[in-house]
């Protein structure tokens, strides 16, 4: 990590980075908004649940927008359902983070010819961070997207956002 | 238990001229077609009648007839005029276990068939989806509002036949 190069024996004391130290912090508690679509939310549960325990990583469901770091959209992102989404991630403290989880919110999925219902990629509305493709994906894939964003914050800089 | 046969003869002594046909050679059931705007009083003598008593609704469903007249527009879009839309009702009796299939049609330029949602209270959102993606206009129905689509929808009703998406909805691109 990068974060203990220089320890001292005796006094407690670290020497490291700023960036460093702010970016570990960042992506050791990533709070997810407590928020599920459709069956890629089930998935999301799963990977919440003691078997999968997203907790290890830090990540921990809210009942509120403002306390959350990252937003998970799992599921179907129905045309009525953008414009309360856009309004979710607006309510949400900078910095923040957008997990797309399934092809449905990646891109529309299986509603991208006929869904008159259904926004062909939550990416019209809210900037995405990290895609994870599958319908719905397994808690692995999920989890792997996690380690993904983790990886993009851990290369952030205070001076200019990577 | 009666069949929808001994439930036509009833109806027919009834109600006469309100009940139209009975028709036998549908693929999966039997059933019998009503005026669409007697309906209401058919249905609360199905749930009434002694002999009958179909105290359930089991399904309400719109259907999009396509049998008007097809004709392109410039830009190729499909457009139907003429023809009906149609409502089936699919009832039950859960104390004689008896089904009864009941279908009418109304005309797509003015299509208004009776509610009977107060014969069943849950025909109520049925009939409002109906109306949210056919635009079948239910007469006397108590709160008669889109169920599914966004309440600001003005694009029409998508599951009729001949229905094109909008190109964009509050400033988002509906097409992929």
């Amino acid at each position: 990590m990068g974060l203990l190069d220089k320890q001292f024996n005796d006094d407690n004391i670290v020497i490291t980075k700023v960036d460093d130290l702010l970016n570990w912090a960042r992506l050791s508690s990533l709070w997810q908004v407590g928020f599920g679509l459709a069956c890629c939310a089930i998935e999301m549960m799963a990977t919440s649940a003691s078997h999968y325990d997203f907790d290890r990583f830090g990540v921990i469901p809210r009942p509120s927008p403002r306390q959350s770091d990252v937003i998970i959209i799992s599921g179907t992102v129905t045309l009525k359902m953008a414009t309360r989404i856009k309004r979710l991630y607006e309510q949400m403290p900078d910095p923040k983070y957008v997990i797309s989880m399934g092809s449905c919110s990646n891109c529309g999925g299986p509603y991208w010819e006929h869904g008159y219902h259904v926004l062909k990629g939550v990416d019209r509305v809210i900037p995405v961070d990290v895609y994870v493709p599958g319908c719905p994906p397994r808690p692995e894939a999920l989890l792997e997207g996690l380690l993904k964003l983790q990886e993009k914050i851990r290369n952030e800089s205070l001076v200019k956002k990577s | 238990m009666k069949t929808t046969e001994e439930i036509f003869e009833i109806l027919k002594t009834n109600f006469g001229e309100s009940i139209l046909e009975l028709v036998t050679a549908a693929p999966v059931e039997k059933f019998i077609r009503i005026n669409q705007l007697e309906v209401d009083k058919v249905c609360q003598f199905l749930r009434d009648s002694q002999e009958l008593l179909f105290d359930s609704l089991m399904n309400l469903s719109g259907v999009d007839d396509a049998n008007g007249k097809k004709t392109a527009a410039d830009n190729g879009d499909q457009i139907i005029s003429g023809g009906t839309l149609s409502v089936y009702y699919h009832l039950e009796s859960t104390k004689y276990r008896h089904k009864l299939v009941l279908k009418v049609s109304a005309e797509r330029e003015k299509p208004d068939v009776v509610s009977v949602a107060n014969v069943w209270r849950h025909a109520d959102w049925h009939e409002r989806e109906a109306y949210d993606l056919f635009g079948i206009n239910f007469l006397n129905h108590p709160d008669l509002r889109r169920i599914l689509m966004p309440y600001d929808w003005d694009a029409g009703y998508p599951l009729r036949k001949d229905y094109k998406n909008p190109e964009f909805y509050q400033g988002m691109k509906v097409p992929y």
